[in-house]
C-alpha cells in the first residue's frame, strides 16, 4: 500500500516545468529600466495550452501592528496595498509548445504607475515593498494552470547630494544615562568612542570606534543593534514600531581597557533601505550600542541613521 | 668477455617529442561550440574532473612531526591517530592548488613551515582528561531569546537570524564526553558538513560552520583549548576551500579561470554568489563566530575586489580586539594569519598589526576575569601560559617569514641616498648594520640581489679605493656574498670600477691587500669547468690591478709582489704571462736607473728578476708563450748583462723546439704551427747574432743546436719550412762574419769582439753555410721532379734573394750559383714577373755602386722569363 502523500506527488510530478529568467544575477533595477528574462519552458512531451502570460507588479503591503491597534483590528483591518506598478502581457498566444526546453525571451519597461515613485525594495515588519513578476500559463480542462512569481529587487536613483559625513561623538557613563532606576547601584564605567557617520550609504558599512576607557564591572558583551523603525498612518492616525532587524556582537568577553574597538556592520539587503518618508508610511532605522556587563546590566545608546543610496 | 656490456635504451622518439608539448586537454565538444545554445550545465562534474587533474601533481606535504611518545603509543592516541588520518584528506584542495603553484610574491615558499607540520604536534601536546562537552545550540528561539544578550526581545524574527539554527528546533548539548569522543564528534561535524555541502544544502553547511566556530569562544577545559583550535579550524580550512572552488566552478565556463585571474575575470553570477556569502556572514550574530568564518572565506575576496583581501585582513585583525579572552583572541589571531599567510603572504602590515595587538592586549592575562577562570579550572599559570605558545609562535613564524627581505629592500634604496649625503663614516654604519641583520639565520643567501645592489650603488661614490676600503665593514659586507658565482659577480664589478677609475698606481698597503684579496676570491673561483671566455675576463681585471701597483723605487718590493701574486694567480696563465713581463720590465728599468752600469745589488737583483722569470715560464701550457718568453727574458737577461741567465733562457727555448706539436688550437680552430714555429726561429736567429759563444762550448754553439734541432724536427710531409729556416740562417750567419755587427748590447761583447774576426771562425760559419746551401740545394733537387716546381722556383728565388744580399758574388762559384738560381725559378714560368722586374732592376742599380760593379756582368746573364 502506497501512502497517499506519495501517490499524490508522483501523480502531481509534472513532466512540465516554468520558470523565469532575469538576465541581471544580482535581480536589481532601476526606474526607467527594462526587466528583461527568459522563460523558460521544460517539457517531456507537446504542450497544449491556452495561452502565456506575464505580469509585473510592484506593492507596498502595511500593516497594523497589534500594540497599535488591537489584535483583532491588525489582522482583519489592515490597510489597502498601494500599488506602484502594474503591468501585463500575452507573451505567447494559445497554441503548443513543442516538447523538451523553450525559451521566450521578455522585456518589461520597469515604468511606474501615474504619478508614483517607485520605492526601494524592503522587507520588513509593518512595510513591505516589493516588486514580482508572475508568469502564468492557462492550461485546457483537467490540466493545472502552471505559474511562477520571481521577486526581483529596485533601487532608486543614487540621492548623492544627501551625504554628509558627520562623525558623531559619543561617551558613556553613568551619568548620561536616562530611564536608570536605581542610579546609585551602577558600577561605574566610562565608555567613548564614535561613529563615522550617522547619514549613511546603504552599501557602505556603518564604521566607527568604541573605546572602553574603565569599567568596575567586566563586560559580558557590545553589540550594534539595527532597529527600524516602521510608521504606518492612516485616517485613524499612525503607528509607529521599532523592532530589531539584526544584532551584531562587537566585542565579547572583558575586553581590554583603553584599546579601541572596531564598530563595524554591514546594512543587509532587502532589510534595509534608503530611510523612507512618505505621506502614508515612513521607514527610518536607528542602531544602538548595547554594553551588557557581567552582572547582566544593559546600557543602551541610541543613534538614529539616515540611510542613503549613492 | 668485458664485464661491462651496453645496451643502449629503448627509445620512443615521437612519443618524447609528444611529452614536450603543451599539455592537451580532451575538451567535449559540446562544451563551448560557439554555435551552441546556452545550458546549464552540470557544474559538479566538470569540478570533480579539474580535481582529479591536479591531485595527482599536488604532493601532499602532510609531514606529522613524530612525536617519539605517541609513536610508541603506537598510534593508540585518538589526537594524533586523528592528526595522521585527517591530513591529507582534510586539505583542503584550494590549498593544494596554491602550492603547486609556482612561487610568486604571493605564495609562500617551501621556505615556509606549513601548518601542517604544526597541527599533529599541537594535537599531541595538549590533552585532557577532563570531560569535555558541546554545545550546539542548534534550538530554536526560545533558547536565544532566554540569553541576555539579545536585548529587545522581539516575536518576529526575520530568516537572517535562523541562520544560526542548524535544524530547527533541535539542540544538542553533548556532555561528559572523553577527549576521544570530542575527537570524534568533530570528525563528524566535518563529516556532515561535506555532506550537506554535497547535497546542495549550503545554508546547514554554513550553519554547522558556525556552530563549531562558536565553540572556540569557550574555554572551558582550557588546557584543551589549543587541541580544539586545531580540530575545529580544519572545519573551517574545509568549509572555506568548499566555498572557494564552488564559486571558482561557476566561473569555468567556457574556460576555466587561469590561477591569476583577476575579479574582472570572474562572471556576474560567481560575483553575486560571492556576496550573498559575505553578506549572510556578515549577519552572524556572534563575534568569535562571525570573524572565524570570515577568515575561512578570505581568499573568496578575490572574486569581487583587487583590494578585498587586504582590506578584509586589516578589518578582522581589528575586529579581534573586540575578543575579551586573551586566549580565545591570540588562537584567532594565529588563525587569521595562517590563513592570511595561504593567501597573501605579502601583507605585511595585517600580520605585524596582529603582533603588535598582542603585544598591547598582553596584560589581559593578568586581568582579573583569567584569574577568575584559571581559579575555577584550577589550572596554575605556567601552564596556562604554555597554552599560549603554538599561537605566538605561529604567529612569529608568518611575522618573521621574508622579514629580512623587507629590511634588505629598505636598505638597498637608504644606502643610495647615505651615499649621496653623507660620508664613509655613514655608509659603513649602514654596512654594519645590513651585516647584523642579514647574518642571523644566513638570511643573506635570500638576498644576493639586493645586497650586490648595494655595493653596485656604493661603488659609484667612492672613487677613492683607499677611502673605500678604509670602511671597516667592507671586506665583512662582501663575505656575504658565499655563492660562488654572485661572489665572483660582485668581484669583477669592483675591480671594473677600480680598473675605470684609479689613476695612478698604487702602494697603498689597504688597497693592496684589499685588491689582492678580491682578485683572488676570483681567482678561486676558476675550476676545469670555467669557460675560456670567464677566464680571460678575470684574467684581464686582475691584470689591471697588477698594472696599478707601483711600489716607485723598491723594486725589491715590487718583485716580492710579483712572488706573491704568482702564488695567488697561479691558475690563470695570461696572469702569469703579465707578471713575467712585468718583472722582465722590472729588470729593464733597474737598468734605466743604473744607465746600464748594474752595482753588485742591482746586477743580483736582476738575476733575481731572471731567475723568477726562468723558474715561472715553464708553467705555462701554451708553447708559443714559453717560447716567446724565454726569448723575451733571454734578451732582457742579456741587455741586463746576466750572460749564462740568457744562455739558459736561449737554451731552454731551444730544447724545447721538439715539443712544438704540428699544430696548435688557436681560438678553438687547429691550425699548423708551421708560421709560428718560423717567426719564432727567425725572430730567435737575429738575437742570436748578439750573444756570445760561450766559452766552454764550440763556436757558434747556439746556432748549431738551434739548427740540429731545426734539422730532426718533423716538419709537416711535403713542406719546405725546414729549408726556409736553413735559408733565413744564411743572413745570420752572413751578419756574423762582419767585422762589426749590425748591432750589439752595450756593455756585452758580443762573437765580434771575442774572436775579432778570426779566420777560422769565418771559416767555421762559411762551412756552416756551404753545409745549409747543400741542403737547400738538395732539397731544389728533390723538387724538380713531380708537382714540386712552383715550391723549387720559389724556393730558388729565395735563395737567390739571399745570396744576392748576403753572398759575396764577385766570387764566381757563388756568381755561377746564384744565375743558376735564377734560371731556375724561372724555368717553369711560375715567378712572379713584376717581382723579378723589379729585382732585376735593384741589381741593375746596385751595380752602379762602387764595390758592386761586377754585378752589372751578372745582370746580363739574367734573363726574364719569355711568356709563351
Amino acid at each position: 500500500m502506497i501512502p497517499a502523500r506519495c501517490r499524490f506527488s508522483s501523480a502531481g510530478k509534472m513532466s512540465v516545468s516554468l520558470d523565469i529568467r532575469l538576465k541581471r544575477a544580482n535581480k536589481v533595477y532601476h526606474e526607467g529600466e527594462r526587466v528583461s528574462g527568459v522563460l523558460l519552458v521544460n517539457s517531456r512531451d507537446a504542450l497544449q495550452h491556452q495561452g502565456v502570460s506575464l505580469s509585473l507588479e510592484g506593492l507596498v503591503n502595511l500593516q497594523l501592528s497589534s500594540k497599535s491597534v488591537g489584535v483583532f483590528e491588525a489582522f482583519y483591518n489592515s490597510v489597502k496595498p498601494i500599488q506602484l506598478v502594474s503591468s501585463n502581457m500575452e507573451v505567447v498566444k494559445p497554441g503548443k509548445i513543442p516538447a523538451g526546453r523553450t525559451e521566450i525571451p521578455f522585456e518589461f519597461p520597469l515604468q511606474a504607475k501615474g504619478n508614483k515613485v517607485l520605492y526601494e525594495t524592503y522587507h520588513g515588519v509593518f512595510v513591505n515593498i516589493q516588486y514580482t513578476l508572475r508568469c502564468d500559463m492557462r492550461r485546457p480542462l483537467l490540466a493545472k494552470d502552471l505559474s511562477k512569481t520571481c521577486e526581483f529587487m529596485v533601487h532608486c536613483q543614487p540621492q548623492k547630494s544627501k551625504l554628509q559625513p558627520n562623525p558623531v561623538e559619543f561617551s558613556i557613563t553613568p551619568e548620561t544615562l536616562q530611564n536608570v532606576r536605581e542610579r546609585s547601584s551602577l558600577p561605574r564605567f566610562l565608555i567613548r568612542g564614535h561613529l563615522d557617520a550617522t547619514s549613511c550609504a546603504v552599501t557602505q558599512p556603518l564604521t566607527g570606534e568604541l573605546v572602553l576607557e574603565s569599567s568596575e564591572v567586566a563586560i559580558k558583551s557590545i553589540e550594534l543593534q539595527l532597529v527600524r523603525v516602521e510608521t504606518c498612518g492612516c485616517a485613524e492616525g499612525y503607528a509607529r514600531d521599532a523592532t530589531e532587524i539584526q544584532n551584531i556582537q562587537i566585542a565579547e568577553g572583558d575586553v581590554c581597557r583603553g584599546l579601541s574597538i572596531p564598530i563595524y556592520m554591514v546594512f543587509p539587503r532587502l532589510f534595509t533601505c534608503p530611510t523612507l518618508e512618505t505621506t502614508n508610511f515612513k521607514v527610518e532605522f536607528e542602531v544602538n550600542i548595547v554594553i551588557i556587563l557581567q552582572d547582566d546590566h544593559l546600557i543602551t545608546e541610541n543613534f538614529p541613521l539616515k540611510l542613503v543610496r549613492v | 668477455m668485458a664485464s661491462v656490456q651496453w645496451h643502449s635504451r629503448a627509445r620512443k622518439y615521437e612519443a618524447e617529442v609528444q611529452m614536450c608539448r603543451l599539455e592537451v586537454s580532451a575538451v567535449d565538444f559540446s562544451d563551448y561550440h560557439p554555435l551552441k545554445a546556452i545550458t546549464v550545465t552540470d557544474s559538479k562534474a566538470r569540478r570533480g574532473g579539474r580535481k582529479g587533474s591536479t591531485s595527482s601533481s599536488s604532493s601532499s606535504s602532510s609531514s606529522v612531526v613524530l612525536d617519539p611518545l605517541s609513536s610508541m603509543l603506537d598510534g593508540s592516541d585518538p589526537l594524533s591517530l586523528f592528526a595522521a588520518v585527517s591530513q591529507t584528506p582534510a586539505l583542503p584542495h584550494s590549498i593544494s592548488l596554491g602550492r603547486k603553484r609556482r612561487e610568486k610574491e604571493e605564495e609562500v615558499g617551501s621556505d615556509f613551515e606549513p601548518w601542517s607540520s604544526k597541527r599533529g604536534e599541537i594535537l599531541s601536546r595538549f590533552t585532557t582528561t577532563e570531560k569535555l562537552s558541546i554545545n550546539l545550540f542548534m534550538g530554536s528561539d526560545k533558547s536565544k531569546a532566554s540569553s541576555p544578550s539579545s536585548a529587545v526581545s522581539e516575536k518576529v524574527r526575520t530568516r537572517l537570524e535562523e541562520l544560526d539554527d542548524l535544524e530547527e528546533g533541535s539542540q544538542r548539548e553533548l556532555l561528559n564526553l572523553s577527549q576521544q569522543d570530542y575527537v570524534n564528534r568533530i570528525e563528524e561535524l566535518n563529516q556532515s558538513l561535506k555532506e550537506a555541502w554535497g547535497s546542495d544544502q549550503k545554508v546547514k553547511a554554513l550553519k554547522i560552520v558556525i556552530q563549531c566556530s562558536k565553540l572556540l569562544s569557550d574555554t572551558s577545559v582550557i588546557q584543551f583549548y589549543p587541541s580544539k583550535f586545531v580540530l575545529i579550524t580544519d572545519i573551517l580550512d574545509t568549509f572555506g576551500g568548499l566555498v572557494y572552488d564552488r564559486i571558482w566552478s561557476m566561473c569555468a565556463d567556457p574556460h576555466p579561470l587561469p590561477e591569476s585571474f583577476s575579479a574582472d575575470d570572474v562572471n556576474d553570477t560567481a560575483k553575486e554568489t560571492c556576496l550573498n556569502w559575505f553578506f549572510k556572514i556578515a549577519s552572524i550574530r556572534e563575534l568569535v563566530p562571525r570573524l572565524y568564518v570570515e577568515a575561512a572565506l578570505l581568499k573568496c575576496n578575490r572574486f569581487l575586489t583587487k583590494s578585498g583581501i587586504q582590506e578584509t585582513l586589516q578589518r578582522l585583525t581589528a575586529m579581534i580586539r573586540g575578543i575579551g579572552d586573551p586566549l580565545v583572541a591570540v588562537y584567532a589571531r594565529a588563525y587569521l594569519c595562517r590563513v592570511g599567510m595561504e593567501v597573501a603572504p605579502h601583507l605585511k602590515d595585517s600580520l605585524n598589526k596582529n603582533f603588535f595587538d598582542l603585544l598591547a592586549t598582553f596584560r589581559q592575562i593578568h586581568g582579573e576575569s583569567v584569574q577568575n577562570q584559571l581559579a575555577q579550572q584550577r589550572v596554575e599559570i605556567p601552564i596556562y601560559l604554555t597554552l599560549y605558545s603554538p599561537a605566538i609562535h605561529w604567529i612569529l613564524q608568518c611575522v618573521a617569514y621574508r622579514a629580512p627581505e623587507d629590511y634588505i629592500n629598505c636598505a638597498e634604496i637608504w644606502v643610495e641616498f647615505t651615499c649621496r649625503h653623507f660620508t664613509k663614516r655613514e655608509v659603513n654604519t649602514i654596512l654594519a648594520d645590513i651585516i647584523k641583520h642579514m647574518t642571523p639565520d644566513r638570511a643573506f643567501e635570500d638576498a644576493y640581489p639586493q645586497l650586490q645592489s648595494v655595493i653596485k650603488k656604493i661603488l659609484p661614490h667612492f672613487h677613492d679605493f683607499s677611502v673605500l676600503f678604509s670602511m671597516e665593514k667592507f671586506l665583512p659586507f662582501l663575505d656575504m656574498f658565499q655563492k660562488d658565482s654572485v661572489r665572483v659577480e660582485v668581484c669583477k664589478s669592483i675591480m671594473e670600477v677600480f680598473i675605470k677609475h684609479q689613476q695612478e698606481a698604487t702602494r697603498d698597503p689597504v688597497i693592496l691587500n684589499a685588491l689582492l684579496h678580491i682578485c683572488k676570491t676570483m681567482h678561486d673561483s676558476v675550476n676545469a669547468l670555467t669557460l675560456d671566455d670567464e677566464k680571460r675576463s678575470l684574467s684581464l681585471l686582475i691584470n689591471g690591478f697588477i698594472r696599478m701597483v707601483s711600489f716607485g723605487r723598491d723594486f725589491e718590493q715590487q718583485l716580492s709582489f710579483c712572488v706573491e701574486a704568482r702564488a695567488t694567480f697561479c691558475n690563470l696563465e695570461p696572469v702569469i704571462i703579465h707578471l713575467i713581463h712585468t718583472v722582465n720590465q722590472l729588470a729593464m728599468e733597474t737598468r734605466c736607473v743604473m744607465k746600464g752600469n748594474h752595482s753588485r745589488k742591482t746586477a743580483a737583483f736582476v738575476r733575481a728578476c731572471a731567475a723568477y722569470s726562468f723558474i715561472t715560464i715553464p708553467s705555462l701550457t701554451s708553447i708559443f708563450n714559453r717560447l716567446n718568453l724565454y726569448l723575451l727574458s733571454g734578451e732582457v737577461a742579456l741587455a741586463n748583462q746576466c750572460l749564462s741567465q740568457a744562455d739558459a733562457f736561449l737554451k731552454a727555448a731551444v730544447s724545447l723546439l721538439p715539443e712544438v706539436p704540428r699544430t696548435i688550437s688557436i681560438e678553438g680552430k687547429q691550425r699548423s704551427s708551421e708560421p709560428f714555429l718560423l717567426d719564432f726561429i727567425n725572430n730567435f736567429l737575429s738575437t742570436l747574432l748578439v750573444v756570445p759563444d760561450h766559452p766552454e762550448q764550440g763556436v757558434l754553439y747556439l746556432v748549431r743546436g738551434l739548427l740540429n734541432m731545426v734539422q730532426d724536427y718533423t716538419w709537416e710531409d711535403n713542406s719546405d719550412a725546414k729549408i726556409r729556416v736553413y735559408i733565413s740562417a744564411l743572413p745570420l750567419l752572413a751578419a756574423m762574419s762582419q767585422e762589426s755587427y749590425l748591432y750589439t748590447i752595450p756593455k756585452v761583447d758580443s762573437n765580434e769582439t771575442l774572436y775579432g774576426g778570426d779566420p777560422k771562425f769565418i771559416a767555421e760559419i762559411n762551412k756552416l753555410c756551404e753545409t745549409l746551401i747543400g741542403q737547400v740545394l738538395d732539397h731544389l733537387k728533390g723538387l724538380g721532379r713531380d708537382e714540386g716546381v712552383r715550391r723549387q722556383g720559389s724556393l730558388a728565388f729565395s735563395l737567390f734573394g739571399c745570396l744576392l744580399a748576403h753572398g759575396d758574388l764577385r766570387n764566381n762559384k757563388l756568381n755561377q750559383l746564384a744565375v743558376n738560381l735564377w734560371n731556375l725559378s724561372h724555368k717553369h714560368g711560375f715567378c712572379d714577373t713584376r717581382t723579378s722586374v723589379r729585382t732585376l732592376e735593384y741589381i741593375k742599380h746596385q751595380a752602379q755602386l762602387a764595390d758592386l760593379s761586377h754585378l752589372s756582368d751578372m745582370t746580363a746573364r739574367l734573363s726574364l722569363q719569355s711568356r709563351t
